[in-house]
């Protein structure tokens, strides 16, 4: 887990409010097979991803907080559904370390349908009446097809951002010496 | 070492939960003026010029996915014009959003000169500058607010740009800041409107169909009602000397048109419209702002 400096605090403020001014301004008005693309929970795993399940839980609790409070619902609901998206792709980061060039597209779906599905049981249990229907379900699958779809390159845009205050990759960085010439990590040993 | 870096993580998580439940509990507990509301109308405030500044800026690639999605929507009737796409694709982007802006504000023209004259109620014409991002709350936001009158509750009125029969109502004003306002649309679940059909004189109560905007239900018609298909349905706007009596809504608006109504001629028929505002596609809307007759 890197350490949270302030440089990093402040690349993860920009990236969450930015996310949240472009999701309202911009992708919240673009219909795509009937349901719009959601950027919060995608961002928010690939910083779990990327960061740890500390950072992760922070800034889902940072971005769903600035959530309610510009969007004007409910306080404390996102913040609680995107902890929960954040911490566990840092978990899965922390425990099993997955390398797939997919595992951005599967979390990031993991955390639509943790987030969606997570937000409507809230809504149900604070009493806030909302009939379940087939229309409702089949928009959530949509939005959480249409995030995985998108996940990639939200995942890259955001590992982009954060990486000059990311520690490089001790992977990445064998790899490297490796394949320019260097001996191999195994080899040495 | 290891115990020390388990323990400070789960003290963190477990800090960040409670954190949300207590605000959660403490927005709940509230009333509307209280200091968790007070804050977000601060912030909306804050954030509205931020989030104008994006809308503008973000147009035409909004413009470009929406045009887009419309593109796949509608393949099979574009099948000709595909080889035309490409060479007017460019051109079509740059057009589109002034086009766009002009067909609304004529569509919002026309309401003005409807014949229920909107103009006494002091329409006031504002932007839509966003959208609330999530099924639950079905939001958009504008970029007028108290300093040019718009107040709590007040009905909002759009055009989508798509003709005669794409002005109606929108939904009522639900937060307001010095220069923004947030709208809650008539598919929220949370919004019901008193409508009559324009030609049985049917009355009901029109509710949204959570999950789909394209379809409301107008409930509690009586099951002698003479209601068809294709009847339009309009706000009832009844008058009421009692401020908490009276409809928050004008008469005569216009809501939808009957498509389809099922278990027809029973006490629970439930009488299906498609809404005349498309409302993916409203950029422009006007809030009435004034009070006539009691009504709104």
């Amino acid at each position: 887990m890197p350490p949270i400096t302030p440089k990093l605090l402040f690349r993860a403020a920009v990236l969450g409010v930015a996310v949240v001014v472009i999701q309202v301004a911009a992708v919240s008005q673009v219909l795509l097979f009937g349901t719009n693309a959601d950027l919060t929970p995608l961002v928010v795993a690939s910083v779990g991803l990327l960061c740890g399940s500390l950072p992760g839980a922070l800034f889902g609790f940072g971005v769903g907080l600035f959530v309610d409070t510009a969007l004007v619902q409910t306080m404390g609901l996102s913040s609680l559904v995107f902890v929960v998206a954040g911490y566990w792709a840092g978990r899965l980061r922390e425990l099993r370390d997955p390398q797939a060039a997919v595992v951005p597209m599967i979390v990031g779906a993991a955390a639509t349908a943790v987030t969606t599905i997570g937000f409507g049981l809230m809504n149900f249990l604070l009493g806030i009446d909302a009939p379940v229907s087939f229309l409702l379900l089949r928009q959530i699958l949509a939005t959480i097809v249409l995030n995985a779809l998108i996940a990639l390159p939200v995942f890259a845009i955001v590992r982009r951002w954060l990486s000059p205050v990311l520690p490089e990759d001790p992977r990445r960085r064998r790899r490297r010496a490796y394949t320019t010439g260097g001996l191999s990590p195994l080899s040495r040993a | 070492m290891y115990d020390k870096t388990v323990r400070r993580r789960r003290a963190v998580l477990g800090l960040l939960v409670v954190s949300s439940l207590i605000l959660l509990t403490a927005y709940f507990g509230e009333p509307a003026g209280g200091a968790l509301h007070s804050v977000q109308r601060g912030v909306l405030q804050v954030v509205s010029p931020i989030q104008e500044g994006a809308s503008r800026a973000l147009k035409p690639v909004r413009d470009l996915f929406g045009w887009v999605g419309d593109t796949v929507s509608a393949k099979g009737e574009l099948k000709s014009a595909r080889r035309d796409r490409d060479q007017w694709r460019a051109s079509a982007i740059r057009n589109e959003a002034a086009a766009r802006d002009n067909r609304q504000l004529r569509g919002l023209l026309g309401l003005d000169q409807a014949p229920q004259s909107l103009k006494a109620f002091d329409p006031v014409t504002a932007r839509v500058t966003g959208s609330s991002p999530t099924l639950w709350y079905v939001r958009i936001f504008i970029d007028r607010g108290s300093s040019s009158g718009l107040q709590v509750d007040q009905p909002v009125i759009a055009s989508d740009g798509s003709g005669d029969e794409g002005n109606g109502l929108i939904g009522k004003v639900e937060t307001v800041a010095s220069n923004s306002s947030t709208v809650r649309l008539i598919t929220d679940a949370s919004v019901a409107v008193a409508a009559r059909t324009v030609s049985g004189n049917a009355t009901g109560v029109v509710t949204p169909k959570v999950g789909n905007p394209r379809d409301l239900i107008l409930k509690y018609t009586r099951k002698d009602d003479q209601i068809a298909s294709g009847d339009v349905v309009v706000t009832a706007g009844t008058t009421s000397k009692r401020d908490d009596l009276a409809a928050p809504y004008p008469p005569d608006l216009p809501i939808g048109r009957v498509t389809r109504i099922d278990e027809p001629g029973s006490e629970s028929q439930e009488v299906h419209l498609r809404p005349f505002v498309d409302l993916q596609h409203v950029e422009w809307v006007q809030v009435l702002t004034k009070k006539v007759d009691n009504n709104r």
